[in-house]
């Protein structure tokens, strides 16, 4: 046993907030914001030598530089919030719901074979109003078996729900093929170009306006659901003890699978707004990956769906403006997703300045307020 | 060389967030001396030890070790050091071999040579008295062969001051007394000892001077021969304090649980309970004791409706008023929602609070709300209930919280139990049973918790106490059933029974077992 006499103090130490006032949280969050602008302005300019200025201009021009633009980008943030919505219950339950992307497609399939099928005989609001029930009922099922599994026999959701996204884009696949239009291209095609049967209508002569409209009133209420229902109370106490819960009297099985229906339903409803309200064809990308995007919306947002309509604003936005930088000064993918990576990285690290304080070697612990 | 202190600390202060753990501490550890480290819960005992064990990092202050200054950063620091700390909740692998865990971690040079190893760990076994079988695999031990393989390792590593954190919470009284007898050795030899304990007839039995911690400030310390339980608690507490329960004889008690072979077997096929039968009274309070783990948990939880009961079981109920000719209700079978709709008023606080009895993410409002969310038609919960209950709780048990919203998982141990306990009376139970009710609680607050406990009996409740502090148990309960390896070794009259009885029921079939 050597006796040590090494009286360093770590150089730097991190202690955990005890809370922090908002403004505080928010400054912070402003400054990681500036800084990232800065940390990429400067990579901007080593790397490709244009003026960060303009570069910023563009992305902002990419998302919202024509009224076309701007609804485009919010057509894509509208769809994401609706799958973070959706997600929101499930994961708050701590149920890992990898499975959007397949709820999305199952109700993007079910609502294109209804408009090909009725298109010519049903009326337009009647056919929405089926496409949207049927839609629903599709993502419900695909999300009710994993979770009747997962309650039955404690199988994993995880897996599960990823695996049912194979399956629904090889159902995916199997309905482009079989509905094939024009033949040969190995696409759908847009349903009734002609007719615009089973079509969103335009509202306030705006063609998404009523996506807008739909899942706005869809966040308002999941909100209200988990925060103050007495099934959105089970939700909370599920996710965090089941033996909580047990011992409340709650059952685990039942409320697993009732919000997996929920979740699904309305994942299933946001293949109906994708196809309806938006594309008017499927394919096997009609989710595009949004259905994993919007499990970061959900987690980032802690389940406040008010909140992800800011977050799935700023994915989106960053989208198009990468999109547009990489056109409009000839960069690479790579060049434009490396400034989005570096302005999302600084906001999300972020989060841990707000709940982590660093302290330097001697430094005073107390907190300057 | 007695002159130069083994550890010397000083005026370390930590800090967590705004709450101060340690506030400029002083203090010394001497070399062939037991040091009793006594205060009430959230006094930073535990905090202050693990910083000498290299958990924590001190904010501010200076640690000296033999004299001369060091940094502890990390518990290897602290080992070669030689400051070894043994911690409440054992850190072994189960599938090892007490060898193996002995020498887990250790980073010697060439092969790992298991049998000189083993030579070397019955060396020290032999030399301070431990019974410890090398080969042993750790999932076959008892709770007090894991504890002092966790004493054997840190002496492996050449410790020679030895930090125990609450060594004898999970001991029966027999253990207890061969634990110390070992720490007794052990000081012979020079080795410098720090006990954490709350229980304060151990204080007086093996240390040889006492420091006190009140509230993160170090209050002073006393030579155990010059002191007494009465002045240590005034020392901890910080006013006069009376140590009496009030019991009063049970009133007109009347059957109101009857537990007839209850068996459970857990999820691996371990029988838990067998064949438990007794009664629990209406009026009075039923102590339950057993080493940890004797079946207390699986106790509750059946009656509870939360384990599945294997057939030929029976628990009748009958609720205040009813007499003893009616049969009330069969309870085996029902799930928790069913018992509480045939109109049973089960209170229960379970062992893992925050892993069972409350919902950590909510605050005490959301808390209250658990037993009465159902309430009232239409899909939206009433908060305005909960909230005044969670007021009402607040201010009568109090506990420190910044508001009624604050996550209770962020509360400290004593104020999560506060919040249960509050929240599990107000209910106005027939049935009110509890497991561990006061463990983490402060000497005060302990004490409000066995008057409102004996205010129920009054009521007629039928009061079932799990307990792990017999003195307690000695003094609160009516009855005491004593539980061991889930069969029930012994019913006896709490009134005239003693802790030396009790502790021989705790231990009865084991032994049996282990010859068979």
């Amino acid at each position: 046993m050597s006796s040590v006499n090494n009286s360093k103090e770590p150089l730097l130490r991190i202690a955990k907030r005890d809370g922090i006032s908002r403004p505080k949280a928010y400054a912070i969050r402003l400054a990681a914001v500036l800084l990232s602008l800065v940390v990429s302005g400067i990579f901007i300019f080593s790397v490709t030598k244009l003026n960060p200025v303009e570069v910023y201009k563009a992305i902002f021009n990419g998302a919202f530089g024509t009224p076309k633009r701007s609804w485009v980008t919010i057509r894509d943030t509208i769809m994401l919030l609706c799958i973070g919505v959706g997600l929101a219950p499930a994961f708050k339950m701590k149920f890992w719901n990898i499975g959007a992307e397949g709820q999305v497609l199952i109700g993007g399939i079910i609502t294109a074979g209804f408009m090909r099928a009725f298109g010519s005989t049903i009326p337009t609001p009647a056919l929405l109003v089926l496409m949207a029930v049927v839609s629903i009922l599709g993502g419900c099922l695909w999300g009710v078996i994993p979770a009747t599994f997962k309650a039955i026999w404690n199988t994993n959701e995880t897996l599960f729900t990823l695996m049912m996204n194979y399956v629904a884009i090889q159902l995916t696949s199997y309905c482009v093929a079989l509905w094939e239009n024009p033949k040969g291209s190995n696409t759908v095609g847009v349903i009734n170009q002609a007719t615009k049967a089973g079509w969103f209508p335009s509202v306030f002569g705006q063609a998404y306006g009523l996506n807008v409209i739909l899942v706005l009133a869809l966040t308002i209420g999941m909100y209200i659901y988990l925060k103050y229902s007495k099934q959105g109370y089970e939700i909370t106490v599920v996710g965090d003890s089941e033996n909580t819960a047990r011992y409340a009297g709650i059952s685990v099985k039942k409320v697993t699978i009732r919000t997996m229906a929920i979740s699904g339903a309305i994942c299933g409803l946001a293949g109906f707004i994708a196809v309806a309200g938006s594309s008017h064809t499927i394919s096997t990308s009609t989710a595009g990956g949004r259905g994993f995007t919007a499990i970061i919306v959900a987690w980032l947002a802690q389940f406040n769906t008010f909140v992800m309509i800011l977050i799935s604003l700023l994915l989106v936005f960053l989208q198009k403006g990468a999109i547009q930088i990489a056109s409009q000064f000839n960069l690479n993918d790579y060049a434009s997703n490396i400034i989005t990576g570096i302005i999302l990285f600084f906001i999300l690290g972020s989060e841990f300045f707000i709940n982590y304080r660093v302290i330097l070697r001697g430094g005073k612990e107390a907190e300057h307020k | 060389m007695e002159t130069v202190a083994a550890v010397q600390l000083k005026n370390i202060t930590k800090r967590f967030g705004k709450v101060v753990a340690n506030d400029r501490i002083s203090m010394e550890i001497r070399r062939g001396e037991i040091l009793s480290l006594l205060g009430e819960n959230g006094s930073g005992k535990t905090t202050l030890m693990n910083m000498l064990a290299g958990i924590y990092f001190p904010d501010e202050g200076e640690i000296f070790v033999n004299g001369a200054p060091v940094t502890i950063t990390s518990p290897k620091d602290a080992f070669t050091c030689g400051i070894g700390m043994i911690h409440q909740h054992f850190k072994l692998v189960d599938v090892f071999t007490a060898a193996e865990n002995i020498v887990l971690g250790l980073e010697d040079e060439g092969r790992l040579d298991l049998k000189a190893a083993a030579s070397r760990i019955s060396d020290i076994c032999q030399k301070y008295g431990f019974v410890i079988d090398p080969n042993k695999k750790v999932y076959d031990m008892s709770v007090s062969e894991k504890q002092t393989v966790e004493i054997v390792k840190v002496l492996y590593r050449g410790a020679d001051i030895l930090i125990l954190d609450e060594p004898t919470a999970v001991l029966t009284p027999q253990e207890t007394d061969r634990l110390f007898d070992v720490m007794r050795n052990m000081k012979a030899d020079g080795k410098a000892m720090v006990i954490i304990t709350h229980k304060l007839h151990e204080v007086m039995d093996v240390s040889d001077r006492v420091a006190v911690l009140r509230k993160g400030q170090y209050i002073g310390d006393v030579a155990t021969c010059d002191t007494s339980p009465q002045k240590l608690t005034d020392m901890m507490v910080g006013h006069a304090v009376t140590l009496n329960i009030n019991r009063p004889d049970p009133k007109d008690p009347i059957p109101r649980l009857e537990v007839r072979d209850l068996t459970v077997y857990d999820a691996m096929g371990v029988k838990r309970l067998d064949k438990v039968t007794f009664t629990a009274m209406g009026g009075e309070i039923l102590g339950i004791a057993g080493i940890a783990g004797s079946g207390q948990k699986e106790l509750l939880e059946s009656i509870a409706g939360l384990q599945p009961i294997s057939p030929g079981a029976s628990i009748r109920y009958r609720p205040i008023g009813h007499t003893e000719e009616q049969t009330g209700t069969e309870l085996v079978g029902k799930t928790p929602l069913q018992i509480k709709q045939a109109g049973v008023s089960l209170a229960f606080v379970p062992e893992d609070r925050l892993g069972m009895g409350l919902v950590g993410s909510l605050g005490m409002t959301g808390n209250m709300l658990l037993r009465s969310y159902r309430k009232g038609r239409g899909a939206f919960t009433d908060r305005k209930a909960p909230k005044q209950l969670a007021e009402n709780v607040m201010e009568q048990l109090e506990v420190v919280t910044p508001s009624v919203s604050f996550p209770v998982r962020r509360l400290s141990g004593g104020n999560v139990q506060k919040v249960l306990v509050g929240r599990e009376i107000a209910q106005e139970p027939s049935v009110l049973m509890t497991a561990y009710a006061v463990r983490g609680l402060d000497i005060n607050t302990s004490y409000t918790i066995y008057n409102l406990l004996t205010e129920q009996k009054m009521k007629g409740v039928a009061v079932v106490y799990v307990g792990e502090d017999l003195d307690v148990l000695l003094e609160l309960c009516d009855r005491i059933l004593v539980l061991c390896g889930g069969q029930v070794s012994g019913v006896v009259d709490a009134r005239t029974t003693t802790k030396e009885e009790v502790g021989l029921l705790m231990t009865r079939f084991k032994k049996e077992g282990e010859k068979a």
